[in-house]
């Protein structure tokens, strides 16, 4: 490991981070952050889609760690709870019991058309119903799947950095 | 008056016993446990005296055993043990007028428990051979009744009671054997002209009378290999029982060892005390792995009685190396040290397992995999269990931490040597002494957290009731004892001094200090246990404030709210989805898997019409104890093989027997000629 | 008047420690995420993001499975008041600390176990799978660093013929020759292999994972919320700064205020800021280019911890 390369990666990265502009004005007053949004992320039944746009959020280019957010592994260290997907029929109660599970004060994020009315998957067998017809919705992020600039703007919207 | 007291322990324990044996079922446990009272009472006012004079007291009569007479002497280190003792019988009595109902109160019991409690306090008293052995008898006897209690309903009683009777007897044999090699070359059979003379033997014969002796006694202290009847027996044997057994009995052991190793013998060569370490870190290694893979409550705390009688004899070993390599200063703290830690012993094994055994009164169990949910059910035993559990575990503000601290401290003082033996011998016995504390912490994490904590594991568990209030006085007293003695443990050392001074070959005193702190004489080393506790409760009232306070109380949700588990999301999550004991000690019994050797079976079963479709599968796994499997059973299983042919000469002719008759006579006649 | 003084400097010296330490646990654990988010490409969140983490954790509702008892809120208190105790009255800032002369390395260890014990009975309170096994591998990792731990400090204390902390970093300040003595780096490089594994980090436990079968100590949290979860982040986070802050004045005790006197005082405060982010630095560098490694590989790595300290200790002894 030589001191080149712990200079280019340690003090001065290479910009692969994309600079997001300021912070949007903090449109959603369900939850005081003081700037500390951690969020327990559940997959209700979707095509995979939105997560591979959540997880090109939280990577190198967008990068919403900088912005006080982080995926953590328990309801209970989590604010907010992400939903993905329709609730398939096998979803509905894992569901609320990861949202019961979740300490107050605490949000509901919907992303992608599949969580907010069931997208293509609209009157499939298996599928219950959309996200808010299981448990009360705070936040919805729109598209299919939605963009990572989109979700992190959402985001930045909550924690106000 | 000193006279009085003496006489005092021996009848009220006598009379204890006949009006235990005698009385109807109403009045027998109570009068017992009064006059067993009178007789420990009685004990600790001699003790008392003893050591804050100095003097010793002393007896002697031909009255009871014609032949030999009784001899009785109580010197500083007896008075020690005597003081222990009593405490540990003072809290077991009183348990015992709650736990009667649960079997012990029938006349065997009655009798035999007062009577095993006064023989164990008058053995620091013997001073002759004969003495000695017939109290040590009476000792192993009527524990033995006591093991045997309720033995119809058990066969594990039973088989219990048989190992412990042979290996007892054993090791009492060795005993026997090494008193008599004493006192035949002494030409008396008190202790005292047995000390006059014992300079003057020669070095083989010192040498295995205090191989004989070690054997003996380590093998009712517990020391591996000698201990495979300690956890059959302590487990066995009903609550008070129990305590008495693990928290008084294997004191008597390692006040053997020092009586014939320091007084008797008036110490030794350096290969003594390297035997007593050896055996002390073997015991301690073994005795804390077990307890660790252990899922039987009472198996597990017995074989803690195993380890922490290994720490004893390391303690032991290091003070008697360390004084026969001419480190006085050293071999003072390894003393006391050891005598701390066998009386700490006392109390947080008695407080244990007199918790254990209203664990097994209420629930009926003594499988850890089937308790759980006790902490809120029987809260008061639960505490009990708790401070117990972080005292065998060394940790502050209890009072293991105080002898282990010590200890460090006298092998720490001890290292800077040229004695290649010493250097070895320490450093293997600083890395054996942090391995089985940190095993000890993971037995007792595991025995508190999947006893008491969590959810309920069985319908017994789930509806067990707390003990009755003599139970829980008596077990609350010696977990309250835990606790003061761990704040200040200066409480006890000026005896312990004492004790140790008197155990001869070290110096007068080698800690001193006051309320607040101890201080080692002569070395640097300070320890302030009781700032140290006020500390630690300073800093968690000020975090509870600070919890209390940065709450906002201005929402509508409740300040802590009693919620279902998170379980994943999962549907159902039953109490059986909790770790078990078994699950817990897992990780660690696959790191020793070569040391345990566990039995494993599985057995599958296929349905009759296809060999791929699986019926039922059954696994099952034993953690039987390696050396008794391996040595023991083995080794009942050639005698039995050899009684088998013996029997061959037995055929009946009057003749043969007559000629074995003659053959042996001459044999006898030619070797005493 | 002179004896109030000191007893007032000393009280003023314990809370400026545990305040500087109370403080800088969250910063470093902020420090050693910014420098992996660094080596990772990304920016990574600012330094002072655990600190706001805590606030808003402070502020947010209790929660407590049905069925445990008084031990499952006790837990985290124990935990952050041990780290606390040991904090006031050890060597971090100056070499002089509050209560010194009954500041023992052995007690140290012995009231930090305290804690760990105390959160490991709180996870088996918990009545999940997951805390039985946090709890269970817990446990078993710290058995096997007591022996590593326990040699190391007696390897460093054969040398300095006490087990006084404090002596022990004077001791290394008087006379550094004591600190190149093969003795004190073999101790110390068991040292370091122990915080690792006790604190929770790569190679031992990797903290950030989801998985929980994966987790050693994060599995003994996941049902912790509110405030407790806030003491047990807390509590960790000055367990790591304290057992660094030692490791460093011990290895390289230049910078530890051996006068009294504010400027002293600030003086060491600096030096051990300097040495704590430096050495945290380069963990986190070191747990980028790390994998976890197997559950039963550790016991390997823990023997070859306790190798280290056992050589330490013998080449102490035969000087």
């Amino acid at each position: 490991m030589s001191f080149r390369f712990l200079y280019q990666t340690v003090v001065h990265p290479r910009k692969v981070v994309k600079d997001l502009g300021d912070a949007p004005t903090p449109q959603y007053t369900a939850a005081t952050l003081h700037g500390s949004l951690q969020i327990r992320h559940v997959d209700a039944g979707s095509c995979n889609g939105c997560e591979l746009e959540v997880t090109s959020a939280f990577a190198p280019v967008y990068d919403a760690e900088r912005f006080g957010v982080r995926l953590v592994a328990s309801p209970r260290h989590a604010d907010a709870l992400l939903v993905t997907g329709p609730v398939t029929k096998n979803m509905v109660e894992p569901l609320r019991k990861t949202l019961e599970a979740m300490p107050e004060p605490r949000l509901v994020i919907s992303l992608g058309d599949c969580a907010h009315n069931c997208g293509i998957f609209n009157g499939a067998y298996g599928v219950e119903g959309s996200v808010s017809d299981v448990v009360n919705v705070d936040v919805h992020i729109a598209g299919c799947p939605p963009r990572p600039e989109v979700i992190v703007e959402t985001l930045r919207g909550l924690t106000g950095r | 008056m000193n006279v009085v007291y003496v006489v005092t322990v021996g009848l009220a324990g006598l009379i204890a016993a006949i009006l235990g044996g005698a009385l109807p079922l109403a009045s027998r446990v109570g009068a017992a446990v009064a006059l067993t009272w009178l007789s420990c009472g009685a004990g600790i006012a001699a003790a008392v005296s003893v050591l804050s004079s100095g003097h010793v007291i002393s007896l002697s009569t031909t009255a009871i055993l014609p032949l030999t007479g009784v001899t009785l002497v109580l010197n500083p280190l007896g008075a020690l043990f005597v003081i222990s003792i009593s405490v540990v019988a003072l809290a077991s009595t009183l348990y015992w007028l709650g736990y009667a109902s649960h079997g012990l109160d029938t006349r065997s019991a009655s009798s035999a428990l007062p009577l095993f409690v006064t023989s164990m306090l008058l053995v620091p008293f013997a001073a002759s051979v004969a003495t000695f052995l017939v109290l040590w008898e009476m000792m192993a006897l009527t524990s033995l009744v006591l093991v045997l209690t309720d033995q119809s309903r058990r066969e594990a009683a039973r088989s219990a009671a048989q190992w412990y009777a042979v290996m007892t007897h054993a090791g009492a044999a060795a005993i026997l054997l090494a008193l008599i090699l004493l006192s035949a070359h002494s030409g008396g059979q008190t202790f005292a002209d047995i000390e006059a003379h014992a300079r003057h033997l020669s070095g083989a014969v010192r040498g295995t009378i205090f191989v004989l002796a070690l054997l003996g006694f380590g093998s009712k202290a517990g020391a591996v290999p000698l201990h495979v009847w300690l956890p059959k027996a302590h487990a066995e044997a009903p609550g008070p029982a129990s305590a008495l057994m693990s928290g008084a009995m294997v004191n008597l052991g390692i006040y053997g060892i020092i009586l014939v190793g320091n007084e008797l013998l008036g110490g030794g060569p350096v290969w003594w005390w390297l035997l007593v370490s050896l055996l002390g870190v073997v015991s301690a290694l073994y005795g804390a792995l077990y307890a660790a893979t252990s899922s039987d409550l009472k198996r597990l705390l017995a074989y803690s009685t195993t380890d922490n009688m290994g720490l004893v004899l390391i303690a032991l070993g290091a003070s008697g190396l360390f004084g026969a390599v001419g480190r006085p200063t050293t071999a003072a703290i390894a003393m006391v040290a050891a005598l701390l830690l066998l009386i700490n012993h006392s109390v947080f094994k008695g407080a244990l397992f007199l918790a254990a055994g209203a664990v097994q009164a209420a629930t009926g169990t003594r499988d850890l995999d089937r308790l759980g949910g006790l902490m809120r059910r029987m809260p008061v035993t639960g505490v009990v269990f708790f401070v117990g559990a972080l005292s065998v575990a060394a940790l502050p503000p209890f009072n293991g931490f105080v002898g282990e601290w010590l200890l460090f401290q006298g092998l720490l003082h001890g290292l800077p040597t040229s004695n290649t033996s010493v250097v070895i011998s320490v450093a293997v016995a600083v890395a054996a002494l942090a391995l089985t504390g940190g095993l000890t912490v993971a037995a007792f994490v595991k025995a508190t957290g999947i006893g008491f904590l969590g959810r309920a594991r069985s319908i017994e568990a789930a509806e067990a009731h707390e003990a009755a209030i003599t139970m829980r006085l008596g077990a609350a007293a010696l977990a309250t004892l835990c606790l003061v003695l761990g704040l200040v443990p200066m409480l006890v050392l000026p005896a312990i001094e004492r004790a140790a001074a008197s155990a001869g070959r070290v110096s007068a005193t080698s800690a001193t200090g006051g309320w607040i702190s101890l201080h080692l004489l002569g070395l640097r080393g300070v320890l302030a246990p009781s700032l140290l506790a006020g500390g630690l409760a300073i800093a968690v009232l000020v975090v509870i404030v600070i919890r209390r306070l940065t709450h906002r109380r201005s929402h509508a949700w409740p300040a802590v709210n009693p919620v279902e588990p998170w379980g994943s999301g999962r549907k159902l999550q039953t109490a059986r989805m909790q770790y078990t004991a078994t699950s817990f000690a897992e990780p660690l019994q696959r790191v020793f898997d070569d040391v345990i050797r566990p039995s494993r079976d599985l057995d599958v079963s296929h349905f009759v019409e296809s060999r791929y479709y699986i019926e039922r599968i059954a696994y099952h796994t034993s953690n039987d104890d390696v050396l008794e499997r391996h040595f023991y059973r083995p080794f009942i299983a050639s005698v039995r093989w050899w009684g088998q042919r013996a029997r061959r000469l037995q055929n009946g002719s009057v003749h043969r027997y007559l000629a074995f008759g003659f053959v042996a006579l001459v044999i006898v006649l030619v070797v005493v000629a | 008047m002179n004896g109030l003084t000191h007893v007032l400097t000393q009280v003023l010296v314990a809370l400026f420690q545990v305040a500087a330490v109370a403080v800088g646990g969250p910063l470093l654990l902020g420090l050693m995420r910014k420098v992996r988010s660094r080596l990772e490409g990304r920016a990574g969140a600012p330094i002072h993001q655990p600190l706001l983490d805590l606030r808003k954790l402070f502020a947010k509702q209790r929660m407590r499975p049905r069925d445990s008892s008084w031990v499952f809120g006790a837990g985290p208190v124990v935990l952050v008041a041990t780290v606390v105790a040991v904090t006031a009255v050890s060597p971090l800032v100056s070499a002089s600390p509050p209560l010194g002369q009954s500041s023992d390395f052995f007690a140290v260890v012995f009231v930090l176990l305290l804690g760990s014990v105390l959160l490991a009975l709180s996870a088996l309170d918990t009545g999940t799978a997951f805390g039985g096994m946090g709890s269970s591998r817990s446990m078993t990792i710290g058995a096997l660093c007591e022996p590593a731990l326990l040699v190391a400090i007696l390897a460093m204390a054969i040398a300095a013929r006490t087990s006084n902390l404090p002596a022990l970093v004077r001791v290394g300040i008087s006379h550094p020759a004591v600190i190149a003595s093969p003795a004190r780096i073999l101790a110390l490089a068991s040292f370091l292999v122990v915080i690792l594994a006790e604190s929770g980090r790569l190679p031992v436990d990797n903290p950030s994972t989801h998985l929980e079968l994966t987790m050693i100590h994060e599995a003994m949290v996941l049902e912790y919320s509110g405030a407790d979860l806030g003491l047990i982040i807390l509590g960790e986070s000055m367990r790591l700064v304290f057992l660094l802050g030692l490791f460093v004045n011990l290895f390289v005790p230049w910078g530890v205020a051996d006068r009294p006197g504010v400027l002293f005082v600030g003086l060491g405060l600096l030096a051990l800021v300097a040495k704590v982010c430096a050495v945290g630095a380069t963990i986190a560098v070191f747990e980028v280019f790390t994998a976890k490694l197997r559950l039963f590989r550790l016991p390997e790595l823990l023997a070859g911890g306790f190798v280290l300290a056992l050589l330490g200790a013998l080449t102490a002894v035969v000087r």
